[in-house]
């Protein structure tokens, strides 16, 4: 049994049949071009798979395609517009906000949801905010110095 | 301009791909064609198999084959690491289970599908009958008398027996004032690469070729034990590295899944790709650690250390993993010293197979144990003694040395200065003002703790003949290529292969700073046996301390060629020229000058060229280090714990650390902040436990607690600069410095703080009810 489902991703619509079972992430990652969201787990817990989800940060393996229906999807490579780094990209880069890269797309978009919801967060909220985000490599500690500096570049 | 670049903090060449989401992990790979491996795994620890049925599997939608340990035609699991006079015993490690599973997870057919669903779905046709037989965890149970017995032809279950001895230990412990003694548990660890192991496997048919994508550190070390194990030849084989999230150890063996993909490949000559859940990796790729340690420490009653003497019972698991005995012993046991005089050592190391995931590297791999003993040790005898930590480590420190110093255990540390970096945290600190803190805290009925860890690392490994005297099947040279284009742009091939630590960026910084090309001139290559020279790989915190020399000794080599060019091209003598900043002129007059471009289109057009020498701007470089590096620092933790609730809250966290003259320093402390957070979270948080019956009760993310960010200071990170005399830069290296510090930091923090209520010891990790019921414990008045 499958269900016809209708999901934009990065602005490009994608018609497909899915089977009602198949997890968000890997309707992205199935597409072909967007490989960028990963999958770091499979109980929910690591943020690897954060995508936004008509502009708000889900876990995309916490969520059906068939739920996605009509919905509108950003992964990392949507973030950067006309070739431009995203200001959080950008900071990532500057800060040496990531090591091995693959816990980064999650946390950018996690960081992306932090700063929608909180434009100008102390260094306690930016850790709590990324609390459900694992990284190996870092230490998180330049992840949230990247994050203090995505949200000083934003705000301006 | 070179100066600046050689210890610049630039941002990282590699990082654009990696925050667009453009770089590519095996598990994004697709080919034309391509099926889908997945696993069914025992969820006995120990058990016969009397009956597999896969018929139904065979014939459910999408399934192309199954395949159990009875179809599978491959060699065993390879062995690389066989510790000398160690009575090593290696067992027979199938790739499939053929009639005996020896852990959960232990691997019993292989189904083949179109897609991972359909794959997933037809594991539940399969049907295995399983006679269940005891397991047994714990190492020091399962080597005793009565043990279930995991392998036929090795009783006890010992794999292997190893001692290190130096000095008279007898007559230190007979000389002995006071003698302290411990037993440590180092709890097994998960090691939690963020990105899952996978593995595509492409066979070309009729060419008898075949391309391995594998999430690997070492990707030449893979080949060779693929071809071990498959039979392909070398020449037939490539192995690809590409973007590698994390390894940390648990990406150095090779594992059964790569094989049985490549195995069904060639069956069905179709490319077949295998990436493991999260929940398989806790169950099947390999953990850390897992050893039970018992201690003496002999001294004099001013502090001075006489002697320790230890023994240690080291599970490996079910099987050896590839490296895996090599990891409590040598690594290990020779790093007993630490950073003192310590003139008598001996410590016996018992590997012991268990009914466990196999035990392997894991950051740090023997050296954090190693230290965890010595630093653990010191703070027990100053407490024995009422001395104040810091006081027991003077007395006993190895003062500064430029050019050698050898310890009991046989090794020669290259440099060090511990007393200065000691001096530096303390300073920095204000050790004596955070004392007073702690006194008033405790006056005021809190319970606050400092610790102190001061550590010396083994690293840059290292000398190939010591490698063969310590039994790793393999050299631990390095290896590089500069190819200089006619534009003058630079393309560097290295053998090792690394997965975050950054070296597309700063070995750039090497070659730009060597010859003045630009920094974005240099495109470093990396990670595929086809066009990269061999190398050992990245683990040990050697890609930079080994590979890193072979390319700064190649990049002379090119720049020695350069000038005899040069030389030729402006028709002066060699002797005569200089260099400076990319340009190589006539001394004296700095515009009869070739740039290091105009040279490497003269070169590669070898129209002119001086007589008798080759064409090109190229060179290579295979380099032995002569000794091993040996980093070291000094960290200091502080801690907080609520008398209520057991909870401990880190504070505050100081690491120093002396890794030599640094490439990057923003790379470097990216490297120390990750380190030190995985030594914390075993302190405080991290333990793969396993039942009774030998299943894995933290067999997911939600079980086995990692670090998280809300639940860490910022760590304050300083350094101390000490070249090593033997590296031609002076660098040691810093991948593992961190955790090989901050496990025992936190730990001696803790018992600080808790050493008033009684408490003197207590298992890590250190949870609040564990914290609770040893506090509760000690509360109690003796005999009850
Ligand atoms: S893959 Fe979605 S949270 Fe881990
Ligand atoms: S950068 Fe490797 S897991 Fe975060």
């Amino acid at each position: 049994m499958t269900v016809r489902v209708s999901i934009t991703v990065n602005g490009r619509r994608f018609d497909k049949d899915v089977e009602p079972r198949q997890l968000l992430v890997h309707f992205i990652r199935d597409l072909g071009g967007f490989t960028g969201t990963k999958v770091g787990c499979d109980t929910s817990q690591c943020g690897s798979c954060t995508v936004l989800l008509d502009g708000i940060a889900v876990k995309s393996c916490t969520c059906l395609a068939a739920q996605a229906d009509g919905a509108e999807v950003t992964t990392i490579e949507g973030l950067a517009a006309d070739g431009q780094l995203h200001p959080i990209q950008e900071a990532f880069w500057n800060t040496h906000g990531l090591q091995c890269g693959f816990c980064t797309p999650g946390m950018i978009m996690a960081t992306h949801e932090l700063l929608r919801t909180n434009a100008t967060p102390t260094d306690e909220a930016i850790r709590h905010g990324l609390a459900g985000n694992f990284c190996r490599c870092t230490g998180y500690q330049n992840i949230v110095k990247a994050v203090r500096e995505a949200a000083t570049v934003m705000a301006k | 301009m070179s100066s600046r670049i050689f210890g610049s903090g630039i941002r990282r060449r590699e990082d654009p791909r990696l925050i667009t989401g453009a770089a590519a992990y095996t598990d994004d790979m697709t080919l034309p064609g391509m099926l889908h491996a997945v696993m069914l795994r025992s969820p006995h620890a120990h058990a016969t198999i009397t009956r597999i049925d896969v018929g139904g599997a065979r014939t459910a939608p999408g399934v192309v084959a199954v395949y159990t340990g009875k179809d599978v035609t491959l060699n065993p699991m390879p062995c690389a690491w066989l510790p000398p006079n160690s009575q090593l015993k290696i067992a027979n490690y199938p790739t499939c289970a053929i009639d005996t599973v020896r852990y959960v997870g232990d691997i019993v057919a292989v189904v083949i599908a179109d897609s991972p669903q359909q794959g997933y779905d037809a594991l539940d046709l399969i049907e295995v009958d399983y006679q269940p037989l005891p397991s047994v965890i714990d190492p020091q149970k399962s080597c005793a008398p009565g043990a279930p017995q995991l392998h036929a032809d090795i009783p006890n279950n010992l794999a292997f027996q190893w001692t290190v001895a130096g000095g008279d230990v007898d007559a230190a412990f007979a000389a002995a004032e006071i003698v302290v003694t411990e037993r440590i548990v180092q709890q097994r660890l998960i090691p939690n690469a963020m990105e899952p192991r996978a593995a595509l496997a492409k066979w070309a048919g009729m060419s008898g070729e075949l391309t391995l994508w594998n999430t690997t550190q070492n990707p030449h070390i893979l080949r060779f034990l693929t071809s071990v194990v498959t039979g392909i030849a070398e020449d037939k084989l490539r192995v690809v590295a590409p973007e590698v999230g994390g390894g940390f150890g648990c990406k150095i063996p090779a594992y059964p899944g790569e094989f049985l993909a490549i195995f069904a490949s060639r069956k069905l000559n179709r490319p077949v790709k295998w990436t493991e859940t999260r929940s398989e990796n806790y169950q099947a790729t390999t953990h850390g650690r897992d050893h039970v340690q018992e201690i003496e420490l002999a001294a004099k009653k001013d502090g001075t250390i006489l002697g320790i003497r230890a023994s240690s019972w080291s599970a490996m698991g079910a099987y050896l993993s590839t490296a895996a005995p090599g990891i409590p012993t040598i690594l290990h046991g020779l790093m007993l010293s630490g950073v003192y005089n310590v003139p008598a050592i001996k410590e016996d190391v018992y590997g012991v197979y268990t009914t466990a995931t196999p035990v392997e590297a894991y950051r740090g791999a023997g050296r954090p144990e190693a230290t965890f003993i010595i630093e653990r040790m010191v703070d027990k005898l100053a407490a024995a003694l009422s001395m104040d930590p810091v006081a027991v480590r003077r007395k006993n420190m190895i003062p500064r040395f430029e050019n050698g110093h050898a310890v009991a255990t046989g090794l020669t540390y290259d440099s060090g200065d511990y007393p200065a970096s000691l001096q530096k945290l303390l300073d920095h600190v204000n050790y004596d003002a955070l004392r007073q803190e702690q006194a008033a805290a405790r006056k005021a009925g809190r319970l606050m703790g400092i610790g102190v860890g001061t550590y010396v690392e083994i690293c840059g490994l290292g000398p190939s003949q010591v490698a063969a005297a310590v039994g790793f099947q393999g050299g631990l040279w390095e290896s590089a290529i500069v190819r200089v284009h006619p534009t003058g742009k630079v393309n560097v091939f290295i053998g090792a292969s690394p997965h975050g630590q950054g070296e597309e960026t700063t070995f750039a910084q090497l070659v730009a700073a060597e010859i003045g090309v630009g920094v974005d001139d240099v495109k470093v290559i990396h990670g595929d046996t086809e066009t990269t020279p061999m190398g050992w790989g990245t683990y040990g915190s050697r890609t930079t301390a080994v590979g890193g020399a072979a390319l700064i000794l190649a990049t002379r080599k090119v720049k020695e060629k350069a000038k005899l060019i040069a030389a030729h091209l402006l028709e002066a003598a060699v002797e005569d020229m200089d260099y400076a900043d990319g340009k190589f002129f006539v001394k004296g007059s700095s515009d009869r000058a070739k740039t290091i471009q105009d040279i490497a289109l003269q070169a590669n057009l070898s129209w002119n060229m001086p007589p008798g020498m080759e064409g090109g701007l190229e060179a290579s470089m295979f380099y032995d280090p002569p000794n091993f590096t040996y980093p070291f620092g000094s960290h200091l933790a502080i801690v907080e714990i609520e008398k209520e609730t057991g909870i401990v809250s880190l504070t505050r966290y100081v690491a120093i650390d002396d890794c030599g003259p640094q490439i990057n320093p923003v790379i470097v402390e990216g490297q120390v902040h990750g380190g030190v957070v995985q030594g914390i979270g075993q302190a405080l948080w991290e333990e793969a436990i396993y039942d009774e019956n030998g299943q894995l009760i933290t067999g997911s993310m939600m079980d086995y607690a990692l670090p998280r960010a809300d639940r860490l200071p910022h760590i304050e990170v300083l350094n101390t600069v000490t070249p090593s005399p033997h590296h031609p830069l002076g660098l040691k290296g810093i991948g593992e410095a961190g955790t090989i510090a901050s496990t025992v930091t936190v730990y001696n923090a803790v018992i600080d703080a808790l050493r008033p209520l009684g408490v003197e010891t207590m298992q890590m990790p250190f949870t609040p009810e564990r914290v609770w019921k040893a506090m509760t414990a000690a509360a109690k008045p003796a005999g009850n």
